[in-house]
């Protein structure tokens, strides 16, 4: 353990790298300074992928490094940051996870120490778990989360997207202007998830704080955020799996308490960061995909008429969207020194994965920036590759298709009406997104 | 036609249950069963190569 000494104030200086330490809890690689976040001076060595520019502009970015003749863009934000752009060097990384640890997965100042997220465990199991523990918390949730038990709620999520258009109240075609993301797409997840789980349904406006706390708010100082955040969620969930242990139940958190591995139960600490997990993994992340699809059916009235006139191209279109709008980038920490394809990897750098980047790469896809409805060779990467295929990848896809459905039923024609706004950080969708009602059925 | 199921490289991802049902069926786990043994009926062949060409794993193959 070394600490960089500081060179002289006033010198021009390279970033206080520290060596990991050993007995933290989270650590800063470099100091905390809140002028590192402004605007983005260039994307391959000064890429943000939190700058509030990334995400309405991301698939032109990826193209113009890519075309640049840059694969791998790097950052000194966050302390030292890869950022693959390929499908190849996404892949790749996806697989090896000898070299690549998940053991925090949300880029931030913060580095997770020795002590807080005790490997091989992790904080949020089993997306921050590596082998070989991560194959048996991960299987243990495989089965409430199979294709079988997950077609089982769709009338639910249909009723549910019905109410919500109905919520709207009385629209006046050509004039009724709606948000698509704030008064539809967002409480499709949120309800379904708090149902899976078991909690209250006065409770989904505080869910939605807790995922915007983890996932949009990196660039704020994490020494003033992070700990009465995580000890409020943590509260919180403390006091639902209580109420879960005093009246077990048939859902999600029940489940977990009942579980077992090796013959003995969960760990506590287990149990609340695989519900946390689920939580918050649960709806920022669908709520991107349906925003972004109205996004785009809301510019594109051949495709609104095609699925329209011919519903069995939903098989395809759904795959189509998830390719084009999809919403989530994961990361991962170099778990060694070693060289990437000429890229110098330190031990605990973050290495960002964007899989929505990977999904537009030419060399893989055929006019791989173009939407085509009916795409039928789609080997799309959203969500994710290799051991940590996205746990809840059967529910987002019959939430997205039925939010996509009943949208449409209900209002065959609409269009953009103002300006979108887009999610910060590593989630991507629009969380303003106003639409104009111009045909009601 | 012959299809193969690579099941180590299976992740369950489901496409091929979504896209051929009649040769793609899945487990309790979410992972992949082939239900065809020997020859894919000729009228199931279309829906093989989709199959094949849509696992993001590369879990599914097709020989002659």
């Amino acid at each position: 353990m070394t600490d960089t000494v500081e060179s002289t104030p006033g010198d021009w200086q390279l970033p206080i790298i520290k060596d990991t330490p050993e007995g933290a809890d989270l650590w800063e690689r470099v100091p905390y300074d809140p002028d590192d976040y402004g605007p983005v001076s260039d994307w391959a060595s000064d890429f943000d992928h939190a700058s509030p520019a990334y995400n309405a502009h991301a698939p032109e970015i990826w193209k113009q490094l890519r075309e640049g003749g840059c694969p791998v863009a790097h950052s000194d934000r966050y302390g030292g940051m890869w950022i693959p752009l390929t499908h190849d060097t996404v892949e790749e990384i996806a697989y090896d996870t000898e070299h690549f640890t998940s053991r925090s997965v949300v880029v931030s100042h913060l580095r997770p120490g020795d002590l807080q997220l005790p490997a091989p465990i992790g904080g949020a199991p089993p997306i921050t778990s590596d082998p070989p523990f991560h194959n048996q918390a991960r299987r243990l949730l495989l089965p409430p989360f199979a294709p079988k038990k997950i077609e089982a709620w769709e009338p639910d999520i249909r009723t549910l997207c019905r109410q919500l258009l109905d919520d709207l109240g009385e629209i006046a075609p050509g004039e009724s202007v709606i948000d698509a993301a704030v008064d539809y797409a967002q409480h499709i997840p949120v309800s379904v998830i708090r149902q899976m789980l078991g909690f209250p349904k006065e409770d989904e406006e505080l869910f939605r704080t807790f995922a915007h706390n983890v996932l949009e708010r990196v660039n704020e100082d994490p020494r003033e955020r992070a700990a009465a955040d995580q000890e409020r969620l943590d509260l919180y969930i403390d006091e639902q799996i209580q109420d879960h242990i005093d009246n077990p139940r048939d859902d999600l958190t029940s489940f977990l308490l009942d579980a077992e591995l090796d013959g003995n139960k969960l760990h506590p600490d287990h149990v609340r960061g695989t519900i946390i997990l689920l939580l918050i993994a649960g709806f920022d992340t669908t709520w991107s995909a349906i925003g972004s699809s109205l996004w785009h059916l809301a510019q594109r009235p051949e495709d609104r008429q095609r699925l329209t006139d011919d519903p069995e191209v939903m098989t395809f279109a759904l795959e189509e969207f998830l390719r084009a709008y999809a919403p989530v980038t994961m990361s991962r920490l170099v778990a060694k020194d070693h060289d990437f394809h000429g890229c110098p990897m330190k031990q605990d750098d973050w290495v960002l994965l964007p899989f929505p980047a990977a999904n537009r790469d030419p060399k893989m896809f055929e006019d791989a920036d173009e939407f085509v409805i009916d795409r039928e060779v789609n080997r799309h990467a959203a969500f994710g590759l290799g051991i940590h295929r996205c746990l809840g990848s059967n529910l987002a896809r019959l939430e997205l298709k039925v939010a996509i459905e009943e949208f449409l039923a209900r209002f065959p024609q609409f269009e953009l009406a103002g300006d979108t706004r887009w999610s910060v950080g590593m989630i991507r969708g629009p969380r303003q997104l106003p639409v104009r009602i111009l045909e009601t059925a | 036609m012959r299809v193969h199921l690579d099941g180590d490289k299976c992740q369950g991802h489901n496409r091929c249950y979504a896209l051929a049902p009649e040769l793609f069926d899945v487990d309790d786990y979410g992972q992949a069963v082939l239900l065809v043994e020997g020859e894919v009926p000729a009228e199931l062949e279309d829906k093989a190569r989709l199959a094949a060409s849509n696992c993001p794993e590369y879990a599914i193959t097709i020989t002659d």
